[in-house]
């Protein structure tokens, strides 16, 4: 799983993402965000591997990938 | 993977339409001069069109210059002050239009500058009037009815039309309407600077771009548009290296 995050005020709502996630992971909010726009949001977090291709073609730089989180069966300490 | 905000581009939230190929070529141009380590001794020039406020967004040296000029500010620049990378970062109105003079006698006498040409084959700024790259048949607001063989002739192939300059070092043609193209486009960007740091200059890449508003499309549309229609006319690759 991967920390990604969509900052949603900047999103302009193009759907590029949506159409480039290999896993169907981005979709369209029902909401509009502050400027009045459509938005996209992550599905399921869990789901995203960090692949950033939704990165490469969004031209808001509104979605950020964080360092790869241990996934949580794997997490440190753990049996 | 890690994915974050190069720091050559400011925080601030771009005017560009939605599905704007032009986000996606300055996210390139920053992270690049993030990677070569070169912000503080980088000059942009920017052109008359949808990229006018580059100075907005980056977080260098950006210089704005009369419509096509770049190539001939640049010169200046970089004679001037020999030790600073300047770049021109272009529209094909801006520099396949009235700055056509500029680009082919700059390119002919090889100033070592880097060149970003962003071709989405329409004015943006103005309302989407027919560019030397609009594509036959392309309806546009000068061109309604398509643009004629006949009348307004084909399209201009900047990268065909300089690889015959003796002075050019290096011409590649990319796209951003995919996330793999857009790999590829970052990689022929950080090639055209490294030629100007190393000194063997000129460089330029065209960048094949979406304006899904002036083509009357949606953003998804103009992804499909650049992908189907413009590479046929515009093929991807390199039409020069001597580097």
């Amino acid at each position: 799983m991967a920390d990604i995050k969509i900052d949603k005020d900047r999103c302009k709502g193009c759907c590029l993402c949506v159409a480039e996630c290999p896993r169907g992971n981005i979709r369209m909010a029902e909401l509009l965000n502050d400027a009045g726009q459509p938005y996209a949001e992550i599905v399921d977090t869990d789901n995203c591997t960090g692949c950033a291709l939704c990165c490469q073609m969004c031209p808001d730089l509104a979605i950020a990938i964080g360092p790869k989180k241990p996934a949580p069966d794997k997490a440190p300490g753990s049996v | 993977m890690e994915f974050e905000r190069p720091t050559t581009l400011l925080e601030t939230r771009t005017h560009y339409c939605p599905g704007c190929g032009h986000g996606i070529v300055h996210r390139l141009v920053a992270e690049v001069i993030d990677e070569l380590g070169i912000r503080e001794r980088t000059i942009g020039t920017a052109p008359v069109g949808c990229a006018v406020l580059l100075y907005d967004y980056f977080n260098c040296d950006i210089i704005e210059c009369a419509h096509g000029r770049p190539p001939a500010v640049a010169t200046g620049l970089k004679r001037v002050l020999p030790d600073r990378i300047v770049f021109t970062y272009q529209g094909d109105g801006d520099l396949a239009a009235i700055g056509t003079s500029e680009t082919i006698h700059t390119a002919n006498r090889g100033e070592n500058i880097t060149a970003i040409f962003v071709n989405n084959a329409v004015y943006g700024m103005t309302g989407g009037q027919m560019a030397p790259t609009t594509l036959l048949g392309q309806s546009t607001t000068t061109s309604p009815d398509g643009r004629g063989l006949n009348h307004e002739g084909p399209p201009l192939k900047v990268c065909e039309l300089l690889a015959s300059l003796d002075g050019v070092t290096y011409l590649e043609r990319v796209a951003v309407s995919t996330a793999k193209d857009t790999i590829k486009a970052r990689k022929a960007i950080r090639k055209a600077f490294v030629n100007q740091i190393e000194g063997k200059g000129y460089s330029l890449v065209e960048v094949l771009s979406m304006c899904p508003t002036d083509w009357k499309l949606s953003p998804q549309q103009g992804v499909d548009f650049v992908n189907h229609q413009m590479k046929k006319v515009f093929p991807l690759g390199v039409y020069k290296d001597r580097s």
